[in-house]
């Protein structure tokens, strides 16, 4: 469904993706683990559409289409979503208001009509039940005064409620504790297969011990050095980023 | 459309004079310029009694002596008050526009928005033959109704004939003749307004809203409203309209007074949205306006709220002479300022008596070049016990080439007063925004929707329906705005 070739993308002519090249297939789940700085981030927001991240060289292909011409709108209603890795707040707008109005947009690309409140409540519950969110939470203003851990839940419901069909993880373990991290891990588990693709964004290891992947891959300077199965990410835990590093440098780059 | 129906149509709009709201003034206009003469014209006209001729020679004799202010943060060109015409009479039909063919069809894409029905839309855009089929009905109905609570509500010049001696106990008393250069020439020249009184213990039956706004045509440019809640009374009142409304004149000076006596509340809410000129500000209106209001009892509420999105200058800062023991004052504001727009606007709490408490919540937005400044005195009197005032005024810039200022001014007397200030400034976050677009939500509607939850505090304290329309209205407003 994802198939990307020879991506150079950065900021301000500042090159950080440096010939990336990545396929995902429909119901895999691809985890990107590297060192801070290697442009796991920026993979991230150039796949979702951010102004600032401009692509120069290389290409995206998602389902068919050019993922890079298309705006960010068009690429969140065509299936592709990002779980922030630090989800902004919008104060005095429900988290509810929020997610009809995202679920009314994506309908209304498709031509579809716009949800019915009983259908759109009756959803809610659902799946509130099914990821153990606190419907509380659901009337707040959009992660307005929420915890690290409210945050990163109320984008996996959100995950939910929008079944994507290309998912992003940005580093979503980042400052969780433990019971956070399992409700997370148990939200993105229950919505593997289905012809759903992920791509799970992570520094450390500790989440794929819950959320088990299907390939591995190593970004370092932009670049994916290495590709493996879940075996790559325990060895990495153990022997740490240098690892690769020096291994890269013996090789001579 | 058939001839019996353009006929019932005639007849429904003759009806429109006998029963409506607005007086009828034969077609004749008093020529440009100020001076005694044209007062003594407009009172003449108007068939006002000796003692409001007076008061408005006298109102016309301080403004002579006094200079127009020139502290407030905004900037226009010199206003020629001798080139301007104090009294004219509504047009005739046969200077409107025959059919809604014949305006503007930008006007009539935003009615369209909007949702106002189409025979509304031929009212607010001045066509002729204005006969709303729903509105003679439902006019007659609420007048009724009115009626038999005991509420009096009609135009001043009518409170000025049938209601002479609540007219002359109460008007002025809160604007004083003298008070301003503006609040002076109000008094001098005022042409019509809104006169409501309710008595004693009477809850009024309905909000002042739907009334108001099928019949407030040709309100002119120097309105003046007097509203008198008497003992244990309420009253909820809703001025202006989401619609743009068509208008020839260019300064608007209002003077609108409120009275509450113990035990009262009134609710006065305002939607402006006076034609904001052109992208460089040309030809929009200049609202400069007085509002204030007095808690003259024990336990009385006065509540103003206003959504202010036109005019190319707003300049009003409705105010709460809070004299009653207990009694409260509440401001909430949305003013929205875009292309060269300005607004300097904010509120007065003045704290007289013990254990009063008011209460100010401010959002300004500010985008293209427009100017945004809340101005707010609280002032704690020596004799105000335990006063509590809680401000908060949060701005908000959408783009680089706007601004947003506030001056807020404290001045407290007795060492029991408890007085907060917050304040806030915030760009509109790119990431907000495209946090909203990665949701699927476009870059207008990601606008419109973080603006909207930026107001949500003001929004909940409109009547319901123009709730909605507010949002609406500020959707609309913001369109073009980013990007």
């Amino acid at each position: 469904m994802l198939e990307i070739k020879d991506l150079w993308a950065g900021v301000d002519g500042e090159p950080i993706l440096k010939g990336l090249s990545l396929t995902v297939n429909a119901g895999e789940v691809h985890s990107i683990m590297g060192p801070n700085g290697s442009g796991k981030s920026t993979l991230a927001h150039v796949l979702a559409g951010k102004e600032e991240y401009e692509a120069t060289d290389g290409s995206v292909q998602y389902l068919g289409q050019d993922l890079l011409e298309m705006a960010p709108e068009e690429r969140a209603c065509e299936g592709v979503f990002l779980a922030f890795q630090y989800p902004v707040s919008i104060p005095g707008v429900s988290n509810t208001y929020f997610l009809k109005a995202a679920i009314n947009a994506k309908r209304k690309y498709n031509g579809d009509q716009e949800i019915d409140a009983f259908e759109f409540m009756q959803m809610v519950k659902e799946k509130s039940k099914a990821l153990n969110i606190d419907t509380a939470l659901l009337n707040r203003p959009v992660n307005d005064g929420f915890s690290g851990g409210e945050k990163k839940r109320n984008e996996i419901f959100q995950m939910a409620m929008l079944d994507p069909r290309l998912a992003i993880m940005d580093e979503t373990d980042s400052g969780l504790d433990i019971d956070a991290l399992k409700v997370v891990a148990d939200g993105v588990n229950s919505l593997r297969g289905d012809g759903r693709g992920f791509i799970v964004i992570t520094h450390y290891q500790r989440l794929l011990n819950y959320i088990v992947p299907d390939f591995v891959h190593v970004l370092n300077d932009g670049k994916i050095v290495r590709s493996g199965g879940k075996d790559l990410a325990q060895e990495l835990e153990e022997k740490g980023y240098r690892w690769l590093k020096e291994r890269d440098e013996a090789h001579g780059g | 459309m058939s001839s019996s129906e353009i006929e019932e149509l005639q007849q429904i709009a003759d009806q429109e004079y006998r029963w409506g709201f607005v007086t009828d003034i034969e077609a004749d206009e008093a020529p440009p310029g100020l001076n005694e003469e044209i007062i003594r014209f407009i009172s003449a006209k108007k068939k006002e009694p000796e003692w409001l001729l007076e008061f408005r020679l006298k109102a016309y004799r301080r403004w002579l002596e006094m200079k127009e202010p020139n502290w407030q943060f905004v900037k226009y060109s010199p206003i020629d008050y001798q080139d301007i015409i104090y009294y004219s009479a509504p047009k005739s039909q046969q200077d409107r526009p025959k059919s809604l063919d014949e305006v503007d069809p930008e006007l009539l894409r935003t009615y369209e928005r909007l949702g106002i029905p189409l025979e509304e839309q031929k009212m607010l855009a001045g066509v002729a033959v204005d006969a709303v089929f729903d509105s003679v009905s439902v006019a007659t109905t609420f007048k009724e109704e009115l009626e038999k609570a005991g509420v009096i509500f009609c135009p001043i010049s009518e409170a000025v004939q049938e209601h002479p001696e609540l007219v002359k106990k109460h008007l002025g008393t809160v604007i004083p003749i003298g008070d301003h250069f503006f609040a002076a020439l109000n008094s001098a020249v005022f042409t019509d307004g809104t006169f409501v009184y309710v008595p004693k213990g009477v809850r009024c039956p309905m909000e002042l809203s739907t009334y108001f706004r099928i019949n407030a045509a040709n309100t002119g440019q120097f309105e003046r409203t007097l509203i008198i809640a008497e003992e244990g009374s309420y009253v909820s009142y809703l001025e202006g309209c989401t619609a743009p409304m068509r208008d020839e004149n260019q300064l608007h000076a209002a003077n609108v007074e409120l009275i509450a006596m113990k035990d009262a509340e009134i609710k006065y809410s305002t939607v402006q949205n006076w034609y904001p000129g052109d992208e460089e500000g040309r030809g929009g209106i200049y609202n400069f306006v007085t509002k204030r209001g007095i808690c003259a009892g024990e336990n009385a509420k006065i509540s103003w709220t206003q959504v202010e999105t036109g005019s190319s200058i707003t300049w009003k800062y409705p105010s709460v002479i809070l004299r009653g023991d207990n009694s409260i004052g509440e401001f909430y504001s949305v003013a929205l300022t875009k292309m060269k727009q300005q607004a300097d606007t904010g509120t007065k709490m003045i704290h007289l008596g013990k254990n009063t408490r008011s209460t100010i919540i401010s959002k300004g937005i500010s985008a293209g070049r427009g100017q945004n400044v809340y101005r707010g005195e609280v002032r704690v009197n020596p004799g105000a016990e335990n006063a509590r005032n809680y401000t908060q005024c949060d701005s908000m810039l959408l783009g680089d080439r706007c601004g947003a200022h506030t001056f807020p001014y404290i001045d407290v007397r007795n060492h029991t007063a408890q007085v907060e200030h917050e304040a806030t400034t915030s760009k509109i976050g790119e990431d907000q925004i495209f946090y909203c677009q990665q949701r699927g939500i476009s870059e207008e509607d990601a606008v419109s929707l973080i603006v909207n939850g930026f107001c949500k505090e003001v929004f909940r304290e409109l009547p319901m329906e123009f709730a909605v329309e507010a949002t609406k209205l500020l959707e609309i407003s913001l369109e073009g705005s980013v990007g």
